[in-house]
């Protein structure tokens, strides 16, 4: 009896928070899918599948789906390859320089640990149509000034080169590690077995021995990406013309701002989904690499 | 001389019946075991046996699934380990890595005798009854460290001392609190041979002087036969026997312990076979010690030589019966080896001779 | 090879500056006199720095109010995530109770719920209790973290059970070992996550901006962001200044324990 009670007072208190604050809530996310209701409302009908065919069936709700696809198609690649680019050239600088590989590391990693709205600021400035520092330079190459933020066409590039901007150096520390873990005598065997150049022994050794590493990057890097909501928060709010609506930002503005509970509800559904589907990927992945390993 | 001696020796703790299970797997099977006063108890076995089970019970860190579990008359079987007062001493000395010597010595006093509040950091500043604590448990801390050699490692970490005076911080640990029973779980495993014969001095000693009944978890039946009062053999989550070590040793109660204790696993001729040995063979295992095996040309039994291992001052001499017995001998010297592959005959002493009926317990056989 | 090492060493560098263009920019315009952040030629470096930005963020603004709201919110998230998480995590590690298998697997199955996907039903919630706009509603809903759970029952997990049984038989209480014995020796794990947590709620902006409209109570995010929409362009410098001064604590903090750091931030790539 007396050990029930303990363990009900070292276990309880979290017990009930994680009940209360995740598991309940997304239970009833799920059930708010399928009505109409908005906050404040007293009452609400169920409507069926109704938020999500207007997610899917509107031009708005697609906008979204489709810039945060575009977004994260853009960031996953570019990201994941600078990152590793960035790690080999650190890892190879740290045998001969490794004081410079050191500074170069810390810099590269100061945006994730920075205050990304803050940041974001910043990169408004840069990119000021009139006073920021991004126009100015290209009109002294003799470049068009461009609206990267107010322009419809651009604007969703332009958040993509920031969310690549902000991962690359926590990607870069992700593949640093995978790189330490590579035993280095592979390198000497490849060696051995006549592979002279550095490209040679990367595609041999390195590339294959951080496959898993890369995978799980990349499912990291995607999970990340469809989260985006901080600087299109700061920066855009979604526009021009929902130019940069996403997946998350459209479910802040439906739900909070219009508070369209029910239909923000559906949003966070398929947005919950997606990123289950990555889990499921990377779980997948995970039991291949057990395989061939 | 120290405080260690003056104090005040509780009396006895006993298991009684008790039983525990994990799930549906029994541990422990109706134990009853009583330590007394002044006593050296070695609970002796082989590991997954049920030892460990059992010191873990007596100290309160598990719960009996039935049975009862006595202290100086007491029921304490659903009481915790602190409310039993009983030291334990773990295998790997489990002492706190980031505490000092001094306040991993004092930390059964810190929350035995003084309350979370007291305890607080600072407390001793606010109120004289606090500092007087303080004071009383640093000088027993102290008192037991110098009985240890430890007063000059007080104000080090455990990581910075050697296997045996970690060792002994454990002891200190124990001994500090006055406890009513001081339970060693394989306290000789981690230190190697030379360290070892001076540690089972030093706990001899140390029980001699304290009068704490003892209770010793081995799986090594040399610490158990050299330092024990009592042993009390573990087989398979029952106590096969109890007894002292002579008495273990020379008239084992059944097949399981005489094949268990002894240097050299005894031999064991099955009936029927064995009335080659002695008439009562027909109907009774009967169990030879290896050094009492004797190649003679008149010994009945016949056996062929399967390998010969030379130790020095003693050979070991594996052999096969027409039965596929196997059968150990010990021949000390080097005289008149037989080769491998040889036939030969052996002899016992009737008095070497122990005697198992078919269920393995021990046969009293008339001369 | 010494050719190819400065290649790769120019490469690497050039990217650097591209990182911490930013970062160089919003400190050059808080620097600059207003003049100069205004006209036609722009400048890299101010060309009369004056700290005339930092002394109207600190003194006309309420970025210091943000920035204590910051501490207050992030302290206690983290304070009351370690009071709630470290006893369950002792006893989901050393205890044997029942359902500690389920509950250990819901924990799991609680990592891949964001944040995003609780914040309609909690707003719902907050909004009946009529706690809405408080610091209670920036701090309860983080108190639960099965992040936390999970990294530091691994922690606990690590350490001997012979030493958790050895302050039992010193009667410790459990709640004891959990602190005074699990706690110290857990610290890697315990600064780990608490670099981890704090640097989250700190650069948090989503919840803020749902759970609060009151700029009293605005943490550094989402004050830099109402700061910025009432100046409507005039105070570049000192809104850069308050962007330095928000940004300031985690970066100065990183630059101290950038191993730390480093560990900590890398491990939110378990929380999926």
């Amino acid at each position: 009896m007396r050990k029930h009670l303990t363990d009900l007072m070292l276990v309880g208190p979290a017990a009930i928070l994680i009940v209360v604050f995740i598991f309940m809530p997304v239970a009833i996310v799920i059930v708010l899918a399928f009505t109409d209701y908005q906050f404040g409302a007293s009452s609400a009908n169920w409507i069926g599948i109704d938020n999500f065919s207007t997610l899917f069936g509107s031009k708005i709700g697609r906008k979204a789906l489709s810039n945060t696809l575009i977004y994260a198609a853009i960031v996953i690649p570019c990201s994941v390859g600078f990152g590793l680019l960035v790690a080999i050239g650190l890892h190879n600088l740290s045998k001969t320089l490794p004081r410079i590989s050191a500074i170069l590391r810390t810099v590269y990693f100061l945006p994730v640990a920075a205050t990304m709205v803050a940041l974001a600021v910043s990169w408004q400035m840069l990119l000021h149509p009139s006073l920021g520092l991004i126009n100015n330079w290209m009109s002294m190459f003799g470049l068009q000034p461009q609206r990267w933020l107010s322009d419809r066409d651009l604007v969703l590039y332009t958040l993509a080169v920031i969310g690549v901007w902000q991962s690359v150096g926590y990607n870069m520390v992700l593949f640093l590690a995978g790189l330490a873990a590579i035993p280095s005598t592979l390198y000497d065997a490849a060696e051995v077995d006549g592979a002279q150049s550095g490209w040679a022994k990367f595609w041999i050794v390195t590339w294959p021995m951080l496959g898993p590493t890369t995978m799980f990057v990349m499912i990291v890097t995607a999970a990340t990406a469809f989260r985006i909501f901080e600087t299109v928060a700061a920066m855009t709010g979604g526009g021009p013309a929902y130019a940069s609506d996403t997946i998350v930002y459209a479910l802040y503005r439906e739900g909070f701002v219009y508070f369209k509970a029910g239909y923000a509800s559906a949003i966070t559904v398929v947005f919950f989904l997606a990123l289950l589907l990555l889990t499921a990927i990377q779980m997948l992945i995970v039991e291949r690499k057990v395989h061939y390993r | 001389m120290s405080a260690v001696t003056q104090s005040e020796v509780s009396g006895r703790i006993s298991l009684e019946g008790v039983t525990k299970k994990f799930g549906e797997a029994e541990a422990i099977k109706n134990i009853s075991l009583t330590l007394h006063k002044g006593e050296f108890v070695a609970l002796l076995g082989a590991s997954g046996c049920g030892k460990s089970t059992t010191l873990r019970l007596l100290a309160g860190l598990e719960t009996a699934t039935s049975g009862r579990v006595m202290l100086n008359g007491r029921d304490v079987t659903k009481e915790g380990p602190a409310a039993r007062n009983i030291a334990l001493m773990f295998q790997s000395y489990a002492l706190y890595p980031h505490l000092t010597v001094a306040q991993n010595i004092s930390m059964p006093l810190r929350l035995g005798r003084m309350s979370a509040l007291q305890r607080l950091p600072g407390a001793g500043l606010l109120s004289n009854s606090v500092r007087g604590m303080q004071d009383a448990i640093a000088k027993r801390v102290l008192e037991v460290a110098t009985t240890l050699r430890l007063e000059k490692l007080l104000q080090r970490k455990p990581s910075q001392l050697s296997g045996g005076q970690q060792q002994r911080v454990a002891l200190a640990r124990a001994l500090v609190r006055d406890p009513s029973a001081f339970l060693l779980d394989e306290p000789l495993s981690n230190l190697d041979t030379q360290l070892r014969g001076d540690t089972r001095d030093e706990l001899r000693a140390l029980h001699r002087r304290t009068q704490y009944p003892f209770l010793l978890v081995t799986h090594d039946q040399s610490d158990a036969l050299s330092m024990a009062d009592r042993i009390a053999v573990m087989i398979d989550g029952q106590i096969a026997q109890l007894g002292t070590p002579k008495n273990i040793f020379e008239t084992p109660a059944n097949i399981a312990v005489a094949t268990f204790i002894g240097n050299h696993r005894m031999n064991m001729v099955p009936p029927g076979e064995a009335e080659l040995l002695h008439t009562a063979g027909g109907q009774c295992h009967v169990g030879v010690r290896p050094e009492d095996v004797r190649i003679s040309p008149n010994g009945k039994l016949e056996a062929v030589v399967e390998s010969i291992a030379f130790h020095g001052e003693e050979t070991i001499l594996r052999m096969k019966t027409q039965n596929n017995t196997t059968l150990r001998t010990m021949l000390r010297g080097t005289q008149s080896l037989p080769s491998q592959g040889q036939t030969v005959g052996l002899a016992v002493e009737q008095s070497a001779m122990h005697f198992f009926d078919r269920q393995g317990q021990r046969q009293k056989v008339p001369q | 090879m010494k050719l190819s090492n400065i290649i790769v060493v120019g490469a690497l560098a050039i990217g650097a500056a591209m990182v911490l263009l930013p970062f160089f920019w919003m400190i050059s315009i808080s620097l600059k006199p207003q003049g100069e952040i205004f006209t036609a030629d722009l400048r890299i470096l101010p060309q009369h720095p004056t700290l005339m930005n930092y002394w109207k963020a600190i003194v006309e603004t309420d970025i210091p109010l943000y920035l204590l709201n910051g501490v207050i919110v992030t302290g206690s998230i983290l304070v009351l995530q370690l009071v709630v998480t470290i006893p369950c995590a002792y006893a989901l590690a050393h205890r044997d109770f029942m359902g500690r298998k389920l509950f250990f697997g819901a924990i799991v199955a609680a990592l891949l719920v964001p944040f995003h996907v609780t914040a309609i039903p909690i707003f719902i919630g907050f909004a009946q209790l009529k706690i809405l706009n408080t610091y209670t509603a920036l701090i309860l809903p983080f108190v639960s973290t099965a992040f936390g759970l999970f990294l530091l029952r691994q922690a606990y997990a690590q350490i001997p059970d012979e030493i958790i049984d050895a302050a039992r038989v010193d009667g410790m209480s459990e709640m004891g070992i959990a602190w005074r014995i699990g706690f110290p020796l857990c610290m890697p794990t315990v600064i780990a996550f608490a670099i981890f947590s704090v640097t989250a709620h700190w650069n948090d902006l989503f919840w803020p901006l749902i759970a609060t409209t009151d700029p009293d109570l605005a943490t550094p995010p989402r004050g830099i962001l109402f700061f910025r929409d009432q100046e409507s362009g005039d105070d570049v410098g000192p809104l850069m200044a308050g962007a330095a001064l928000i940004t300031a604590p985690l970066i100065i903090g990183f630059l101290m324990a950038q191993k730390r750091f480093t560990q900590g931030l890398a491990s939110t790539g378990l929380k999926g």
